[in-house]
């Protein structure tokens, strides 16, 4: 049994990358210069601006790095513009961590993973993929596919060009949804890709992006013939506490904070259409 | 079991008011509520149904949680929390005490809600057996006994008596400072009131409505229901349901500003309202449909689902009564709830 105060630790803002118009990844640490907590990959936490508000982000860290957080946070509601308009040494909150995570060390271990992302739906799936590299004899072949609207809405592409791109076994293909000038890589949308790719259906899936991604990207993944028990996505709704108790996030007989944001495909089909 | 005349009441309330903070049925402004009793109150135990229910001395409108001092890029967090002194809560009915079974399900689950477990801990109830029922009442739906509260000490009343057994040690507890107002008796009369009181239950038009759909499996049936946008169009969107709900538990958190820093404070919220699922990004549920559904699908299946079949509806009535739209759980129940509502 453990107690839940919702009263957050107080987060230092280290570094601030900006990845994309409108993306930023937030290095977080406490004030004694360590790690706020820690965490597994696909767990959430409460980042707070006091005065501002108080939102749920995926942890787009690894775990297995010990020293700080990373938070990639895209501009779109009162307190991510607050954080953007943030510098270095400015102090948030943060609380948590939240939610199950992806069955890292159960269902992937020796399996071939495929990760699917769709522009900042990128940040929950790094955490994985990181981890899945730390621990790169546990697991099989690699395949990350990963679409933006355009390259320059390609969240941490510097990390994917120098780092996951140079790692064994491991294929990595990108693409953006219009054609650009300095582009000459893929051009489509994710779904199309994915069917274009003819990927081994034996691999285990994950996805994440926009829920019109996720829903064409599936049923291309099942044409390929897929299993639906074998893909894993997140969802995403409002939250207040992460704990199972304001209510918001209820889905069905599931809170997203504390039965998700984690799910296998085939509970997602148990519950009702409405998230 | 033990009684008192009901002209002394206001002794005991005072003897216990002595003792610890009471919170019982108050007459104010011409509404009936919990509110502290103290010297010049208009007490109403008898009140059948308080406007709002008990739950906001466990769970309040709203809380203050925590403080933030700013200065300059820092933050400071303050822990406003304090340890709260015991205090009786009197004259709950049996719906509204199943309903802090209800909620204790929410807050008390793991991890722990610090801020429900303190005044939950801190309780000591007194519930209030019903004899004068009304027609809104359907609390035998859920397999509530009205003429049997449980809680620390139970009391039942009659035209001369108020009739007090202790159920636990808190209740015994209590007992042992009011002692010296009470009488041994009442055995006889609280039986007779309860078999007069559960034949009276018996007839009521909502005493026997069928839950039999309302069960887990047929989740997605119930959820794809055609009649729900019959059931919800007249729907304003008000959130009196679920204000007035001993069960609903949905809250807000929200900072204000102050002149000593900042405050985190949680409130009431309601699945009823547009904004209450709004992200930056989207909604998950756009339309009042959606939104009635949630509340009586969370009620009727979704919450006995995740709590082993028990219902997050109590037959209190209070929606019944109150909706300015006539639309309510009842109505829910009969349209899909199974076939002996017919």
């Amino acid at each position: 049994m453990t107690n839940e105060n919702l009263i957050p630790k107080v987060g230092v803002i280290t570094d601030i990358r900006k990845d994309t118009p409108d993306v930023k990844t937030f290095r977080v640490v406490g004030t004694d210069g360590k790690k706020l907590f820690e965490h597994m990959p696909g767990q959430c936490a409460m980042v707070s601006v006091p005065g501002v508000g108080e939102c749920m982000f995926s942890i787009t860290s690894s775990p297995t790095n010990k020293e700080f957080m990373e938070f990639s946070i895209k501009k779109c509601g009162c307190v991510t513009e607050v954080l953007h308009a943030m510098e270095v040494g400015q102090q948030i909150t943060v609380r948590g961590p939240y939610g199950k995570n992806f069955p890292v060390e159960e269902d992937f271990k020796g399996k071939d993973l495929l990760f699917i992302a769709g522009g900042i739906g990128l940040a929950p799936l790094r955490s994985v993929i990181n981890y899945v590299r730390h621990y790169r004899e546990n697991y099989g072949k690699v395949v990350i596919v990963y679409g933006a609207r355009s390259k320059d809405d390609l969240v941490d592409i510097e990390e994917i060009k120098t780092e996951w791109m140079n790692e064994p076994n491991t294929e990595v293909y990108l693409t953006i949804d219009r054609p650009q000038d300095d582009w000459d890589g893929h051009v489509g949308f994710v779904p199309a890709y994915v069917k274009e790719l003819g990927l081994n259906p034996n691999m285990t899936a994950v996805l994440c992006g926009p829920p019109i991604m996720i829903k064409f990207t599936l049923a291309g993944l099942l044409e390929l013939g897929f299993e639906k028990s074998n893909v894993f996505t997140t969802l995403e709704l409002r939250m207040k506490c992460g704990i199972g108790k304001c209510g918001r996030c209820n889905v069905g007989d599931k809170f997203v904070c504390k039965d998700g944001p984690v799910f296998r495909m085939t509970e997602l089909d148990e519950l009702p259409n409405e998230y | 079991m033990f009684k008192i005349a009901k002209e002394r009441l206001n002794e005991l309330y005072s003897k216990i008011a002595e003792n610890m903070p009471l919170f019982m049925p108050i007459k104010k402004a011409g509404q009936v509520n919990y509110g502290a009793y103290e010297a010049g109150v208009e007490t109403s135990v008898e009140t059948l149904k308080t406007v709002k229910s008990p739950k906001d001395l466990f769970f309040p409108q709203s809380e203050n949680m925590m403080k933030f001092k700013t200065e300059g890029k820092n933050i400071e967090v303050i822990d406003i929390r304090s340890e709260k002194d015991a205090f009786v809560l009197f004259g709950v009915r049996a719906c509204d005490y199943k309903a802090i079974d209800v909620l204790d399900k929410v807050f008390l689950a793991d991890p722990v809600d610090t801020y429900y477990q303190s005044r939950r801990e801190a309780s000591v109830i007194v519930t209030l057996a019903c004899s004068k029922v009304e027609e809104s009442c359907f609390c035998k739906v859920f397999g509530i006994d009205a003429t049997a509260p449980q809680g620390d000490v139970t009391t039942w009343m009659d035209e001369g008596y108020m009739y007090w057994q202790a159920n636990t040690e808190k209740g015994e507890n209590l007992t042992a400072i009011v002692k010296e107002l009470l009488d041994n008796g009442g055995e006889t009369e609280v039986k007779a009131q309860q078999e007069a009181t559960k034949a009276v239950i018996d007839e009521l038009p909502f005493s026997n409505l069928d839950l039999s759909k309302f069960k887990p499996e047929n989740l997605n049936e119930l959820f794809n229901a055609q009649e729900w946008e019959e059931m919800s169009e007249a729907c304003l969107g008000c959130g009196t349901c679920t204000f007035v709900c001993p069960t609903c538990q949905c809250f807000d958190v929200r900072d204000f500003k102050t002149n000593e820093g900042i405050i985190r404070y949680r409130c009431w919220d309601s699945c009823m309202y547009s904004d209450f699922t709004l992200m930056a990004h989207g909604n998950s549920r756009t339309t009042q449909m959606q939104r009635f559904r949630q509340r009586f699908m969370h009620k009727l299946v979704y919450y006995p689902s995740q709590n082993g079949g028990l219902y997050s509806c109590v037959g209190c009535g209070r929606c019944v009564n109150k909706c300015p739209q006539h639309l309510n759980i009842v109505k829910v129940i009969k349209t899909l709830g199974g076939k002996d509502n017919d």
